[in-house]
């Protein structure tokens, strides 16, 4: 599912530059749930964001689901963002004007499906979600966990093969964070990959296998038993 | 092709930002209802120039003469020029290709007096050309003919206010109405568009004025029309070769600006044009100017939206959107509201020159409106100034990166 050689990226910071990821070995098959853990400033969510092809690495393979990803231009990054990738944002990320049905449709809309065919696929997610019934409301008239769901949902719309969630539980209350734990380990129940980045230990655990980042290289790489939410 | 769905993505944005909608659009909508009012007024003030001109026929030039100011050919300065009827023909002749109508003038002040009524007149004794300069309509009757040019007869034609100071019955035409005691037949009565004054003249045939009033063949003035088909310049120079046409005949020197006097409506009309291009130029100008200072205004604007909505283009973008598709959200958004807001705007200003216009009239200000026209050409104009105002803004939009888009908060 996911292969990456080698990787190296560095920001420029004024005259001199700081290297932020060292050299990334990662290999992760298909329905695994991998969370990637490290301080801040350890080059996890620059991981995550190379992996996302939100960002560019300056050298280094990476392969996703056999298609290797270099030197794409911003069309063709848009169309494998929207073909492979699912994003779960730590602030939701919701577009405050479109309520919940309209955001999870939003990805259909730039895969080019028709209207009534958009509406039936998201309220068919958000039925997944659990929120069936919120579809007609603003994201400002839901709750943190609910909005996450929503966010969820419009990730799942586009039946991604990989699924990115950027410290999905960091806006939230122990509780609801282990609802959406527990929603995320439902789908890697049915298949689908999820890669997870958090700095939370217990929330960690609860995915099948851990990796350690430090300083921009992997310092450790566990499978583990899953901890159940 | 028509993207429903992108429509609909572009028309949600718009309701949802209600404020930022209106303060885009309220620029365009004031800087175009500027314009519009702007333009009607300098419309309606070429509209009272183009007004001043009616009246007498707009080709007419008219010579009259006078005393000399230099010596020239051996004459003394101050020498009297007296034009004849000789003169008159020649002009005819040598001119004939370029001559519409002429006609000879000779003024007098009469009294006249008809059963008992009395006032005083001017008297004009012209040719039968000269209705046809004046543009004197006829309301009964007949103008002066070339018979009674030949003949000498003692006819006269009444202005209608004549008519009204003199006769209290309808029937006019045949009456005879004593002019300083000699009997002249009322053959028509005329009415002027241009003013009052024009009609309380007594029209007389030249030759019986020239017998009756010293025996001679003097006239005082000439006036012609040129051929409209000319044009201007050449109605100019067809004046100006009058003038040293006559100074040659009566021994002036060129340069001598006193002894004739011709007024040509062709110059006059030259300057009048000059006058409306200025000022058509000049509206132009700060038609342009508002337009620019509009789409300064939305570009500003658009630069602000995109700012705004940096973090939703990274949201979408991350979803899966093309910069194509982002940039034309962004720049049909903006066409959109330029498009509308300006047309408001003219509609604004078309009211209010609608509903203020027949009030300006003091300020030399006729009817000012704005053409249709025009109207088309600044909707053109606004599109296109739309799309020139969120080029930038959404070519900087598309090209966001989502990763910075999204870290912005």
């Amino acid at each position: 599912m996911l292969d990456i050689k080698n990787l190296n990226k560095s920001y420029k910071m004024g005259d001199s530059s700081l290297h932020v990821l060292k050299g990334i070995d990662l290999f992760a098959k298909s329905g695994e749930m991998v969370a990637i853990m490290g301080s801040s400033g350890s080059g996890k969510s620059t991981l995550l964001n190379i992996i996302g092809i939100l960002d560019e690495a300056d050298s280094g393979d990476y392969i996703l689901d056999g298609v290797e990803i270099k030197d794409l231009n911003e069309k063709k990054a848009a169309n494998y963002r929207n073909q492979f990738l699912g994003f779960v944002f730590q602030s939701f990320n919701l577009i405050n004007y479109k309520n919940a049905m309209e955001n999870v449709a939003l990805p259909l809309y730039y895969q080019g499906l028709k209207r009534k065919e958009r509406q039936e696929k998201a309220m068919f997610h958000l039925e997944k979600v659990g929120l069936a019934e919120w579809a007609t409301h603003l994201p400002s008239e839901l709750s943190g966990g609910q909005k996450q769901r929503v966010a969820i949902a419009r990730a799942l719309a586009s039946e991604p093969k990989l699924l990115l969630a950027d410290e999905p539980t960091g806006a939230l209350d122990t509780a609801t964070s282990h609802d959406i734990m527990q929603f995320l380990q439902q789908l890697n129940d049915e298949g689908k990959t999820i890669l997870l980045v958090t700095h939370e230990e217990d929330i960690a655990k609860m995915c099948k296998r851990i990796v350690r980042l430090r300083d921009g290289v992997i310092i450790e790489d566990n499978v583990i038993k899953q901890v159940r939410a | 092709m028509f993207d429903l769905d992108l429509w609909r993505e572009i028309f949600q944005s718009i309701s949802k930002n209600k404020l930022r909608t209106l303060l885009s659009g309220g620029t365009v909508i004031f800087a175009i209802m500027l314009f519009a009012i702007l333009f009607g007024l300098a419309n309606g003030l070429q509209n009272t120039f183009n007004e001043g001109m009616g009246g007498d026929a707009e080709n007419t030039i008219f010579i009259n003469s006078g005393r000399t100011a230099k010596a020239g050919k051996g004459n003394q300065v101050g020498r009297r020029i007296q034009f004849d009827n000789a003169l008159l023909s020649t002009l005819k002749d040598e001119f004939k290709d370029d001559i519409e109508f002429i006609t000879a003038r000779v003024n007098k002040n009469v009294v006249a007096s008809y059963k008992g009524e009395k006032n005083n007149y001017s008297l004009r004794a012209v040719n039968p050309d000269h209705q046809f300069i004046e543009k004197s309509e006829l309301v009964s009757g007949r103008f002066i003919n070339q018979r009674d040019l030949q003949e000498s007869t003692k006819v006269i034609v009444i202005g209608r206010l004549v008519k009204e100071d003199l006769f209290k019955t309808e029937k006019v035409i045949g009456e005879y109405i004593d002019l300083n005691k000699i009997q002249y037949k009322v053959v028509g009565v005329y009415q002027d568009i241009g003013d009052d004054n024009e009609e309380r003249i007594i029209y007389m045939p030249l030759t019986t004025a020239q017998r009756i009033y010293g025996n001679n063949d003097f006239i005082d003035q000439i006036n012609l029309t040129y051929n409209l088909s000319m044009g201007l310049d050449n109605a100019i120079a067809l004046g100006t070769n009058i003038e040293s046409r006559i100074k040659k005949i009566f021994n002036i020197e060129p340069s001598d600006q006193r002894a004739v006097r011709l007024r040509n409506r062709a110059t006059e009309a030259n300057q009048i044009n000059q006058f409306n291009s200025v000022l058509t130029i000049l509206v132009l100008i700060i038609g342009l100017g508002t337009l620019i200072a509009g789409i300064v205004g939305i570009s500003n604007i658009m630069i602000f939206i995109v700012k705004e909505r940096t973090k939703e283009i990274g949201i979408r973008k991350a979803l899966g959107a093309r910069p194509s598709s982002i940039q034309s959200i962004i720049l049909i958004e903006s066409v959109l509201i330029t498009s509308i807001s300006g047309y408001v705007g003219l509609l604004l200003g078309i009211g209010i020159l609608e509903a203020y216009g027949p009030s300006l009239d003091k300020y030399f200000i006729t009817d000012p409106s704005v053409s249709t026209n025009l109207v088309a050409m600044a909707t053109l104009a606004l599109i296109i100034s739309g799309f020139i105002a969120a080029y930038v803004p959404a070519k900087r939009a598309s090209q966001i990166k989502p990763i910075i888009a999204l870290r912005d908060e």
